[in-house]
């Protein structure tokens, strides 16, 4: 745990000076940016050099009459965000409703993932008959390939064919059947349809990430607590979660990235044309450049999705107090 | 230090982003001269389905004239995005399948060749084709964006088995008449009417349809969309209201994405009618006796509304287009013309079950079935292209979207007003003015 | 740590829930591939009432799965390889050096993990059809071109874990191979790679899985002979038909492998995580 807060780097050189990677260092002033230069390159070529074109894509009035040449696309100036944030004009009152569907979406997807991720984790530290098999068992849905596991999501969900209204209708009762049977594909209910799968596909990542911060835990800790008299329900309040924050902080983050413009899960699920309550921002904004081919409005909305997740990730690292001052 | 060391990538990456900014200078394909890349759209049961359809045609047009030709099968929902991608780049194949009903939008991104007057002669002339088909390749007053391929038309199929259960001895010929015969036809896990009402395009196809019938005109002659009119509306609702009113059709349709759900439902008699481009093969593979299996035109209003136009399907099918930026332009006109032959034509158009798109190749007995002539008769009198204008992908995209959340709110119950459909469609017509 | 009887309980009863939650999917997958396509397109019954194998047969002929998967493999193998080889460098600089510019690297490099992918789709495919025309090297539509766009993914998460990890292993141990006449990139590649092999081998896995599902890249960047698995198996989905039971037993049939290897490393997996980012 303690390297979060004092990197061992920063603190051997600051506090025993070490002659020898000292020189090495400064014989070689460029050796740590050749090591990062493949790195570098790499995001360069692929994310920031696009981004940045991206960026000028939005300033252009880029729709299918220029596509084939883009010198010729008239300059926009900012009309496009104006377009976009015009939330009282329906390209802009469409674009907020879906962002707050995913809002939404990622609070319950990242919330659910994480609690049952914990669930398992905290329930499954002890050994009990069947942990190996069960743990394995876990891990399954996140190592199969994302298509295959929508796709059979899909199939499940159809209204007259699918094992969902089966289960919840034929064999529980808990829902109508034939002519009264509820959509899980389109309407109000493909919301927690999207929700569903996103869960099933996150949370064995939380499981694992939160299963091996559980054995970071160090066992004296739950000893001293245990002659203290404190309950099992105690030692998981005031042992297991607290030592558990910094890992849920990055779990946090990182699922919160993921959920949030993730794309491949509606597509799959849905098709090109999402139902309106399950109408993530990614897929609105590929609908709004690749299928309207206006790459211009689509990029001023991709860039205002960034800006929000650029701050959103900001006020997070900061009001966390999560600052790997050595990344 | 730092700086120079990174200086080569970004250097690089600049000049990558800058030589972005002109895509157009682009070659089309990698072809050597006497190679040609075609893409071909899925028109058989599966991708590979097609390759095995048009390889030995290639073949035989390489025997002909020594022009090989590569073929790549693209399936739909990659289609439109890999001519985007091709569009944008220039580099593209040199000859390719189009939707016709993308023509117009295709036609504005100056990415194919036109068929100007002297390039339609090279391949045959405009007298061969016929006219509809040849309409639905472009705006009206521009040099076409291609030829058509394979010709469509939408009928309605119905169950002979079923309307003889039900008692009734002749299709409906006026959307009274569908409707009534449609509730003879819904009892007991059995419906009327199958609609494909969670697909997009299918939805936008029935909006043009039944809006003409109505009267109404989806875009004016400046090009701006008026979506939100009265007749329109009507058009919408009526299209709807099979589902939310009428109750003749499954609300499970609202779920209904791909043809095959609808042709089974009508080959197990779970419905009795559907309204479907020609399909008689795709009805055969999922077991439809073709016996028990009858082609209509679709119905008309009844009484017919001020305005309305006598129109029952939209001008359907395939355009083969060559990519403007081919280094092989003859031979891709040659292939063109190859394509576009009597011979071919009829191959081809057995084989998918289509309709020739030329008139010499409907000698052929396989094009004079009771059931090719009514969609014959369909194309050739009663079918009106598309919406010819730049936004039609979007208005497809759009108003196909908006009326699957219309059959979903339906299908859940919920009252589908006028009001309601007038403030989609207006938000379709907001939409679109925005785009254009 | 002290257990209490209700404990057992709600044990069972949470982790019995997750249970059924888990699998499934992983049932219906399964038994749909087993039954004739007929009965998948009928109602859900949970025993098939005909069992056959013919889909695990029909699905080579619908699509060409073997060149899918191969593609998948290839690409998703050469993106891993690739992303940890480069990330391994880039979080040695990291963890083992002080040098201007290295926050506004590590911040740049990881903020890229928050680009939406819609807003570079487009700008990429543009810079590889340029690069591909001023240098010959094909990117667009080949699996190279596929195969960096993946590496670029995991680069920042791997780079983020590994310094991490790095930073765990005691300094004396490279430097102790310094001493022995190793350069700091012979003391990283002798000493500190092996001993942060479990943190490498999730990186890796992390890599692979990130490439392995890929979606939206992947329907614009390839082409009929370099098409990924997850573009591929949409073809089961045809203008005629949907073969259901092919697409679960194709999926069936390219998960396994991927599964398997995934469960023989997972205690890696689990021992990289313990000592790399989560700490």
């Amino acid at each position: 745990m303690t390297s979060t807060t004092s990197p061992p780097a920063v603190e051997r050189a600051a506090g025993e000076p070490d002659r020898r990677p000292a020189r090495s260092r400064r014989k070689r002033p460029a050796l740590p940016y050749l090591l990062l230069l493949p790195a570098l390159l790499f995001e360069l070529l692929i994310h920031i050099v696009p981004m940045f074109v991206g960026i000028g894509m939005s300033l252009l009035h880029l729709t299918q009459f220029f596509i084939r040449n883009w010198s010729a696309a008239p300059g926009a100036g900012l009309s496009n965000y104006r377009l976009a944030v015009d939330f009282h004009a329906p390209v802009g009152a469409a674009l907020l409703r879906s962002f707050w569907t995913t809002v939404k979406f990622t609070v319950l997807s990242v919330g659910l993932s994480c609690l049952f991720g914990m669930a398992a984790a905290v329930l499954m530290q002890g050994s009990f008959r069947g942990r190996g098999l069960l743990r394995t068992l876990f891990l399954v849905p996140y190592a199969l390939p994302l298509y295959a596991a929508v796709i059979t999501w899909a199939f499940m969900l159809q209204r007259d064919n699918g094992l969902v209204n089966h289960l919840l209708g034929d064999d529980l009762h808990v829902v109508g059947t034939n002519t009264h049977a509820p959509f899980w594909l389109i309407g109000g209910n493909s919301f927690v349809s999207l929700v569903a799968v996103s869960v099933w596909r996150s949370w064995p990542f939380a499981f694992l990430i939160l299963m091996a911060g559980l054995q970071n835990i160090p066992a004296d800790l739950y000893e001293a607590s245990a002659l203290d008299g404190a309950s099992w329900w105690r030692q998981l309040r005031s042992v297991t979660l607290p030592m558990l924050r910094p890992v849920n902080q990055v779990l946090v983050l990182v699922l919160f990235l993921w959920t949030f413009n993730d794309f491949n899960t509606p597509y799959v699920l849905f098709g090109k044309s999402a139902p309106l309550q399950a109408d993530l921002i990614s897929i609105h904004i590929y609908q709004s450049s690749f299928v309207t081919w206006n790459f211009g409005s689509g990029s001023a909305m991709s860039v205002l999705l960034l800006l929000f997740l650029l701050l959103v990730t900001a006020v997070y690292l900061v009001s966390t107090g999560r600052r790997r001052s050595d990344v | 230090m730092r700086i120079r060391k990174i200086t080569p990538g970004v250097v690089l990456a600049l000049l990558a982003a800058s030589a972005a900014g002109c895509g157009s200078s682009g070659k089309a394909g990698q072809a050597t001269s006497q190679t040609l890349t075609y893409w071909a759209s899925n028109q058989g049961t599966s991708l590979d389905n097609d390759r095995q359809v048009l390889q030995p045609e290639l073949d035989k047009f390489t025997r002909q004239t020594g022009i090989k030709v590569k073929l790549q099968v693209i399936g739909w929902p990659d289609l439109l995005n890999r001519i985007l991608a091709a569009t944008t780049s220039g580099q593209g194949p040199d000859v390719l399948n189009i939707g016709n009903t993308w023509s117009a939008s295709l036609q504005s991104t100056g990415a194919l060749l036109p068929f100007d007057d002297a390039t339609l002669a090279k391949i045959g002339g405009k007298g061969r084709f016929l006219g509809p088909s040849l309409a639905a390749t472009g705006a009206a007053g521009k040099a076409p964006a291609g030829v058509p391929l394979y010709g469509q038309a939408y009928a309605l199929y119905y169950n002979k088995k079923m309307f003889a259960a039900a008692g009734i001895d002749h299709p409906p010929a006026t959307w009274p008449e569908l409707v009534a015969d449609g509730k003879k036809l819904t009892h007991g896990g059995q419906w009327g009417l199958t609609l494909q009402a969670g697909q997009v395009t299918e939805n936008a196809h029935h909006a043009a349809i039944l809006g003409a019938q109505q009267g109404a005109q989806l875009f004016d002659s400046a090009g701006k969309p008026h979506l939100s009119s009265p007749q329109e509306v009507a058009a919408i609702k009526q299209y709807v209201d099979l589902m939310a009113v009428d109750k003749i059709v499954n609300p499970s349709d609202a779920e209904y994405t791909d043809t095959s759900t609808s042709l089974k439902d009508v080959a197990t008699g779970k419905a009795a009618m559907f309204m479907n481009q020609a399909s008689q093969g795709s009805f055969k593979l999922v077991g439809m006796k073709l016996d028990d299996l009858g082609v209509t035109p679709i119905p008309f209003p009844a009484p017919v509304p001020a305005g309305g136009r006598h129109v029952n399907s939209f001008v359907a099918g395939i355009n083969l287009s060559v990519f403007k930026n081919t280094k092989n332009r003859d031979a891709a006109l040659k292939f063109v013309k190859f394509m576009d032959s009597a011979d071919e034509q009829k191959i081809l158009n057995k084989t998918y079950g289509s309709l020739p798109v030329v008139s010499d190749a409907y000698s052929d007995p396989a094009f004079q079935t009771p059931a090719t002539k009514v969609f014959q008769q369909v194309l050739a009198t009663s079918a009106e292209p598309l919406p010819e204008v730049p936004q039609e992908s979007q208005f497809e995209t759009l108003v196909g979207g908006a009326m699957k959340t219309m059959f979903a709110d339906a299908a859940n119950g919920k009252p589908i007003t006028d009001e309601y459909v007038r403030a989609k469609l207006d938000q379709v017509d907001q939409q679109l003015a925005a785009s254009g | 740590m002290s257990e209490p009887r209700w404990l057992r309980s709600v044990r069972w009863i949470v982790l019995g829930l997750l249970t059924i939650f888990t699998l499934t999917p992983l049932y219906v997958m399964v038994s749909s591939a087993l039954k004739p396509l007929d009965e998948v397109q009928g109602a859900f019954h949970w025993v098939p009432t005909t069992l056959t194998l013919r889909p695990f047969v029909d699905i080579w002929k619908t699509i060409p799965l073997g060149r899918y998967f191969l593609n998948s493999l290839v690409v998703s193998a050469s993106a891993t390889v690739l992303s940890v080889t480069i990330a391994i460098f880039a979080a040695y600089s990291i963890s083992r050096f002080r040098f201007p510019g290295r926050r506004v690297f590590s911040v740049t490099v990881l903020s890229t993990q928050m680009f939406p992918g819609i807003l570079f789709l487009l700008p990429l495919f543009l810079i590889f059809v340029n690069i591909g025309e001023a240098t010959g090297v094909q990117l667009y539509g080949s699996r190279l071109g596929l195969t960096i766009t993946y590496l670029t993914f995991s680069l920042p998460f791997s780079i983020w874990m590994l310094a991490g990890y790095f930073d765990s292993i005691p300094r004396e141990l490279d430097e102790a191979a310094q001493v022995d006449g190793n350069g700091p990139v012979g003391a990283l590649l002798r000493v500190v790679v092996p001993a942060a092999m479990p943190g490498i081998v999730a990186v890796a896995i992390y890599a692979f899985m990130t490439a392995w599902g890929e979606v939206l890249f992947a329907s614009v960047l390839t082409n009929d002979s370099t098409r990924t698995l997850s573009i591929g198996l949409q073809e089961y989905s045809t203008q005629t038909d949907v073969y259901w039971n092919q697409v679960m037993a194709a999926a069936l049939v390219v998960s396994t492998p991927i599964v398997i290897g995934f469960l023989l490393l997972q205690r890696y997996l689990v021992a990289g995580l313990t000592a790399g980012a989560v700490k």
